[in-house]
């Protein structure tokens, strides 16, 4: 299968109300023709309500949604031709792998050995080629979610919509499947729409993130720039580890655990401010750590738990947070940890010394 | 006896602490397999009373009954109204459970109650206002008006059987259907439809069982040349017992017992499932 | 965008609409035909009962069930009849179903074609079945006498005795399978926590497994009360017209008088009892989702 066109998706006011409830609430969204974004955020954000509004299952109270320069809102999901991928894959027991990535290809009248050409194009691409007899009850779960992926590009749709495609696989199967469907995207190069409550699966495949939160998008950024600079602290602590500390505004100087902060350049977050840490980011300060330049924290190790690739080690300061730090663990030139009751220091860069919006999400 | 001794569930208790209960059990179930078990050897008695052991076997009431044109009549009607009410009921209380299964209408309660009333309201009420109906719809008597009354009776059934079936469905295989280009007429037909087949044979079967076995309704309703077979042997049965009836009733398991060997085997599908 | 604007509102309104009453016509056909051939006449049939013989409308129907004597011991004899069906039902029909929800479930399908088997006969084949069994030189008879178990044959037939065991016969099933649904239901957590904490298998069998069987016990049991009230073949059949009951009047009524207003009012109240009953039953099993679990 080659790189065919795609798409891109324009949403305007997009809005959905189930009883009292705003599911959906105003959606602006543009999504740039190849482009992949994911819609990040916990249950009932909306994302799931958002995408089958792009399916054209879930019919929205107003709203204008284009493919390209087709307004779509009201066309039935069966003449919108995206692929989609569910969560339980939703295969047909009743039909093997051939007849059940075929299926779009029946309904739109290929013939027979066009479509089984195809077909066995769709599994080569899915790495799953000579499957093809196989009965569906046959296969494991991360099979059955490629011959699920398979079907609906089979008929090469210019969007693919996929709803939580991974997450009945278990972690290791799950985290190659990310890869994978990277793979996939950049071969096919359809736009394409995922939807995850897992912020590291997001960061992995995405173009961009989009951040849900109770029907409304909180931020829509790379995942870089999503992690590095969330918009506020619901972000901050959905995406990545965190550890937050208030700060005090004292003469134009951020105040932060007794001490003035070194800040990054830029601009800094308007109203209640608050400092996000993120472990991997904190030093244990030493002889090259340049103590002129980083911010120096300072406490007593309260515990330290092993996590395989990473030693997680958690610290009270002088003013009674709590700050974690992850160390590498083990290997050749780690240094010896502090332990538990030790007194500790701790360095941050100024450009790892983020403030956010100290708002929980919303606005 | 070791057997008697040993554990027979979790709890400890044992086997021979619950032999009253194996006792009891099987009574009960002789008791629910007798009268259907005996009608059989019965039927192929001699005599004329309704004698057991019967003193000799012959086969003079099967003689009977094939010779006799208003049984065979009657079994005919039963026969046609069975499968009338078959291909009436199935179709209608599919698409009814179906309709509210997809709709999710709060109103779907409120329809399924009225649906159930069939089954919940006493077979005479039911008779009796049948009756009255008919016989000013000129229904009285005929073949049609059976049927209707009959499929009346199985649609709930079919509703039940069919909402059940569907509840225990992964419907998003229809919304992936739709998805790929189908239609909802289609994706019903290419999708759904094969994956309840099973439920839609039980409910076919019910459907002819309960037009076939049926006795009261057919007793206001059916007559004459559309009488049934229910009718003629509640009436014969009322007024001198001919152990013709046990033929016909013979007749009838088999009957029944044939429907149900057929339903096993398109139960048991391809893959065996 | 103007702030304010909802774009394609009325279109997607109408599409929602249209959707909705698409669906739901597929169920018009089933409705209509129940509500023609039931609910209409049966509610012509209760108008009916409001309309005296002189045509006039009144009461007067019902006050000749209350005034007429006979027709108050129809409906005891029918209550009582259904209150002790059901009640051997119970005795007969609980231990069944405790049994065959504690067999390993192949064996428990195999017993369950015995249970099933009174379902694939006709109605009148089995009550012909139970004439003949129950006459006075028939089976029961014959090994009684035989096994020394009585002297004389018994009436068993003709009677109430034929009524109830016919009647017994056919409501069996009915108590038999919902309960053993709901047993099967029953987590076997429950018990297994009743025997760590101590119970012994009957303690834990009375306290925990028996108040869990109850939302089935009283669904089935009201199955079998309400099937009893409207029953006309068996008492029609075996009771040799000694058995009246409700059904039997109707029939009765309409047989040989043609009396349309006094039998809607017999058949309405009637329809009026079993009502109550499964109103009442319906109250009673509010607390029906406790034994919910799941079946590993």
């Amino acid at each position: 299968m080659v790189r065919g066109a795609s798409l891109p998706i324009v949403l305007r006011q997009i809005t959905k109300t189930y009883g009292g409830v705003c599911a959906l609430d105003h959606v602006d969204l543009d999504i740039a023709s190849g482009e992949f974004l994911t819609l990040l955020g916990p249950s009932g954000s909306g994302k799931t309500t958002l995408l089958m509004v792009l399916a054209g299952f879930t019919r929205p109270d107003f709203g204008s949604l284009k493919f390209g320069d087709t307004e779509v809102i009201r066309l039935a999901p069966h003449l919108r031709d995206v692929g989609m991928v569910f969560q339980n894959y939703a295969l047909f027991p009743h039909m093997d792998v051939a007849a059940n990535i075929g299926f779009p290809l029946r309904l739109r009248g290929v013939g027979k050995i066009e479509a089984r050409r195809r077909i066995e194009a769709a599994l080569e691409l899915v790495q799953l080629g000579g499957y093809g007899a196989r009965r569906v009850d046959q296969l494991s779960g991360g099979q059955r979610q490629r011959v699920a992926l398979a079907r609906a590009v089979v008929f090469e749709p210019r969007i693919l919509l996929m709803d939580e495609p991974l997450s009945a696989l278990d972690k290791q199967l799950r985290e190659r499947m990310q890869i994978e469907l990277r793979r996939l995207h950049e071969t096919l190069g359809m736009t394409t729409v995922y939807v995850t409550h897992d912020q590291r699966e997001a960061l992995t495949v995405s173009d961009r993130v989009a951040v849900v939160k109770a029907g409304r998008i909180i931020q829509l950024d790379t995942p870089r720039r999503l992690y590095e600079r969330p918009a506020n602290r619901f972000i901050a602590e959905f995406v990545g580890e965190s550890t937050i500390l208030p700060v005090q505004w004292s003469n134009g100087a951020c105040i932060c655990a007794g001490q003035a902060l070194k800040l990054p350049d830029g601009p800094v977050p308007e109203g209640r401010c608050a400092l996000l840490l993120r472990p991997e980011r904190l030093r244990l300060v030493d002889a090259t750590t340049p103590a002129a330049t980083f911010n120096i924290l300072r406490g007593t190790v309260t515990s330290l738990i092993y996590q395989g690739e990473s030693i997680l080690l958690q610290a009270r300061l002088a003013q009674g947070q709590d700050v974690a730090l992850r160390a590498i663990a083990g290997g050749a030139g780690t240094q010896r940890l502090p332990q538990p009751g030790e007194a500790i220091a701790v360095g941050v860069a100024p450009e790892d010394t983020v403030l956010i919006a100290d708002a929980d999400g919303g606005e | 006896m070791n057997w008697l001794a040993a554990q027979a569930s979790e709890t400890q208790i044992t086997h021979r602490a619950r032999l009253w209960l194996y006792a009891l059990a099987a009574l009960v179930i002789a008791f629910l397999m007798l009268p259907t078990i005996i009608v059989i050897p019965m039927s192929f008695s001699s005599s004329q009373y309704l004698e057991f052991p019967p003193p000799q076997l012959s086969l003079r009431w099967y003689a009977n009954y094939i010779h006799s044109d208003a049984w065979l009549q009657a079994t005919a009607t039963s026969l046609k109204a069975a499968l009338a009410t078959v291909a009436v009921a199935t179709p209608l209380g599919t698409m009814t459970a179906y309709g509210l299964f997809a709709s999710r209408l709060r109103l779907a309660r409120l329809i399924m109650l009225v649906l159930l009333a069939p089954i919940l309201t006493p077979a005479i009420l039911v008779g009796i206002a049948v009756f009255y109906a008919y016989v000013r719809l000129h229904l009285l008597n005929t073949l049609t008006g059976l049927v209707l009354a009959h499929s009346v009776l199985a649609l709930p059934l079919v509703v039940m059987i069919v909402s059940s079936a569907l509840e225990s469905y992964d419907i998003n295989q229809e919304m992936v259907a739709r998805s790929l280009g189908a239609t909802r007429l289609r994706a019903f037909l290419l999708v759904t439809l094969p994956q309840i087949r099973f439920a839609l044979v039980t409910a076919a079967l019910i459907s002819f069982l309960t037009s076939f076995d049926e006795v009261v309704i057919a007793m206001f309703v059916s007559g004459g040349d559309n009488s049934t077979l229910t009718r003629n042997m509640f009436n014969a049965l009322r007024d001198q017992v001919d152990p013709t009836i046990a033929a016909i009733s013979t007749v009838m398991i088999v009957i029944s017992s044939l429907l149900l060997a057929l339903f096993q085997t398109f139960g048991r599908s391809r893959d065996g499932s | 965008m103007k702030p304010g604007a909802q774009p394609n509102a009325p279109g997607l309104r109408r599409d929602a609409l249209r959707e909705r009453f698409a669906l739901f016509g597929l169920s018009l056909p089933a409705l209509l035909l129940v509500t023609v051939i039931m609910i209409v006449p049966i509610g012509w049939l209760f108008a009916l009962s409001f309309v005296a013989d002189d045509g006039s409308l009144g009461l007067v129907h019902y006050h000749r069930l209350i005034a007429q004597p006979a027709y108050g011991r129809i409906f005891l004899a029918t209550f009582e009849i259904s209150a002790m069906t059901t009640v051997i039902c119970v005795v007969l029909g609980y231990p069944l179903a405790y049994l065959l929800s504690q067999l390993p479930r192949p064996l428990a399908n195999l017993c369950m074609i015995g249970v099933l088997m009174p379902f694939w006969t006709s109605i009148l084949v089995r009550t012909y079945a139970w004439l003949v069994l129950l006459q006075r030189q028939g089976l029961v008879n014959t090994i009684g006498i035989k096994f020394g178990l009585w002297q004389e044959p018994l009436g068993l037939v003709y009677n109430l005795n034929g009524t109830l065991i016919g009647m017994v016969h056919i409501m069996l099933p009915f108590l038999v399978l919902p309960l053993y649904g709901s047993m099967r239901a029953i987590d076997r957590d429950y018990l297994r926590a009743a025997a760590n904490l101590g119970a012994s298998p009957i303690r834990a069998f009375w306290l925990v497994f028996f108040p869990l069987s109850g939302p089935g016990l009283l669904a089935g049991a009201t199955i079998v009360f309400i099937l009893c009230l409207g029953f006309y073949v068996t008492p029609a059949v075996l009771g040799g017209g000694k058995v009246i009951m409700v059904a039997n009047a109707v029939a009765n009524d309409i047989e040989l008088f043609f009396n349309w207003g006094a039998t809607s009012a017999l058949g309405v109240v009637l329809l009026l009892l079993t009502i109550l009953t499964l109103a009442l039953a319906s109250r009673l099993v509010r607390l029906d989702s406790l034994a919910g679990g799941h079946r590993p």
